[in-house]
């Protein structure tokens, strides 16, 4: 069953390549590679919105539309917020989402 | 360096990771009694028990992470005692060294006692993996569920159950549910959710005992009233785990006792998360929660460390019942007033004089970051904007 890789790349350009099984969240990709910026404090509750990140151009259409409550965690979260935004565990992984690439964004106060 | 942690929870594998995300390189040790790698359990109440994920989805790190950073888990082994003099941890069949020990033995559910049926069959505890595989096959549609205690574990199993078609009963000994933690706006919009949801609330009456002779068959008030049931869940809260520690002769009080830096009163032993006692706003208090495990474990192992940085807990909390999500900033401990935000999501600020707590956002997620980003930076709100409906609380920042 295919895997599904995702490139996540930091402000500095330093990119994780990473794999995960569908049906997981972005989130968990993230946290499980050790990506620097996603942390997930809330394990995934939309609680927290420490797994803020930004998705690439091209892939948007494909990470679905955000949950309720979801603009106003990111509207508030710490980081630059962007058209792009959007909470890593609220991103189902698909088969279409194979070779996504996700940004970071600069991270205030770390 | 060697590094053991007692404790392969939440806060002893943050503690883990940090130290090599710290840059230590000395060997770290962690050692936990349930068979399962560092996950986390708010699932356990929710999406688990509701058979939505496996249990590999809770793991906190994959297990190649623990490898790949030179953390040694030894999982399904339990602490047996601590030798102070001789800095070793004594397993079952082994000695374990140390250097520096993080005691981050969580906090064990309250138990009903015995003698008034606690340990009938079919009576449940929810903290660990194996205790909800325990509880997942009964919950079946048409069976009645007995809920023991009116608080956050409770009223996350009765929403459960109901979304699984169980008949619930909530019964609460205190006057209210929530009453530790909540004021009572906030628990009047959380019974009035439960109840359109077809939970029936008994509270103010203490439970005499459960009933029943090969399993539980229900209860007995202290009123008279008999409660019929198929199973039951205990929630009536938690203690920490603290006799490895107790019997080591570290201080513990309701936890163990730390400082500011997160060191018991052994300086080469530390402890974090559910099982210590901290120092907060010049009292001493024990913070369930999962930020807490994290943020103390990593202040901890940064201590260790040499960083000598007082912890300084930013208290936050969150429930998802039903649809609600429940969404709580700060620690409301001392509130002389509760301003509420009345909108369809209400949100309840919690005062002390002119000076800000705690909120208690009630599907409001602005509301919630709003509150926490104030109160993490010890600001206040102007009460007449939190009560008028129009306002935009963005205006508050």
């Amino acid at each position: 069953m295919g895997m599904i890789t995702i490139t996540f790349i930091q402000p500095d350009g330093a990119q994780t390549v990473a794999t995960a099984k569908p049906g997981g969240s972005l989130m968990q990709a993230a946290v499980d590679h050790g990506v620097k910026g996603i942390i997930g404090e809330c394990g995934g509750s939309m609680a927290c919105a420490t797994c803020h990140c930004h998705v690439d151009s091209g892939w948007r259409n494909r990470t679905g539309a955000m949950s309720p409550g979801e603009a106003d965690m990111l509207e508030l979260s710490a980081d630059e917020v962007r058209p792009e935004s959007r909470l890593a565990c609220q991103i189902t992984l698909t088969p279409e989402l194979d070779g996504l690439v996700i940004r970071l964004p600069e991270q205030a106060g770390t | 360096m060697k590094v053991v942690v007692v404790g392969a929870g939440q806060a002893g594998a943050a503690a883990a990771a940090r130290l090599r995300a710290l840059g230590h390189q000395g060997p770290i040790v962690v050692i936990g009694d349930e068979p399962l790698p560092p996950y986390q359990r708010p699932p356990l109440s929710k999406r688990y028990l509701l058979g939505e994920i496996a249990p590999d989805r809770l793991f906190l790190r994959s297990q190649a992470f623990w490898a790949d950073q030179g953390v040694e888990l030894l999982l399904d082994h339990q602490a047996v005692a601590i030798d102070r003099a001789r800095r070793e941890v004594r397993l079952r069949g082994g000695v374990i060294a140390y250097d520096a020990l993080i005691l981050a033995t969580g906090s064990e559910p309250r138990q009903l006692p015995s003698s008034i049926g606690g340990a009938l069959p079919n009576v449940h505890s929810v903290r660990r993996v194996a205790d909800i595989d325990r509880l997942a096959p009964q919950m079946v549609e048409g069976r009645r569920l007995l809920v023991v205690g009116g608080g956050y574990i409770g009223l996350e199993l009765a929403a459960v159950a109901r979304k699984l078609g169980l008949d619930v009963t909530v019964v609460e000994a205190a006057p209210r549910i929530l009453g530790r933690v909540a004021a009572p706006e906030t628990a009047n919009f959380i019974r009035n959710l439960h109840q359109a949801n077809g939970v029936l609330f008994i509270e103010d009456v203490e439970l005499e005992r459960l009933t029943g002779d090969t399993a539980v068959t229900g209860a007995r008030l202290a009123d008279g009233r008999e409660i019929a049931a198929d199973l039951a869940v205990v929630g009536i809260g938690a203690t920490p785990a603290t006799a490895l520690a107790e019997a080591s002769g570290l201080e513990v009080d309701n936890g163990i006792v730390v400082d500011e830096y997160g060191r018991t009163s052994d300086p080469v032993i530390w402890a974090a998360g559910d099982c210590a006692l901290l120092p907060f706003r010049g009292q001493q208090i024990r913070l369930e929660s999962v930020q807490n495990a994290i943020d103390q474990g990593e202040a901890v192992a940064a201590n260790i460390l040499g960083a000598n940085v007082p912890y300084v807990p930013k208290p936050w909390f969150w429930s998802d019942q039903y649809d609600l999500k429940l969404q709580i900033a700060g620690l409301n401990l001392g509130h002389d007033r509760v301003v509420v935000r009345p909108v369809p999501n209400p949100s309840h600020w919690y005062f002390a004089g002119d000076q800000l707590l705690a909120v208690d956002a009630l599907g409001d997620a602005r509301a919630y970051m709003i509150g926490k980003r104030l109160i993490e930076a010890s600001r206040t709100a102007d009460p007449s904007v939190l009560a008028d409906p129009a306002a935009d609380l963005k205006a508050l920042l």
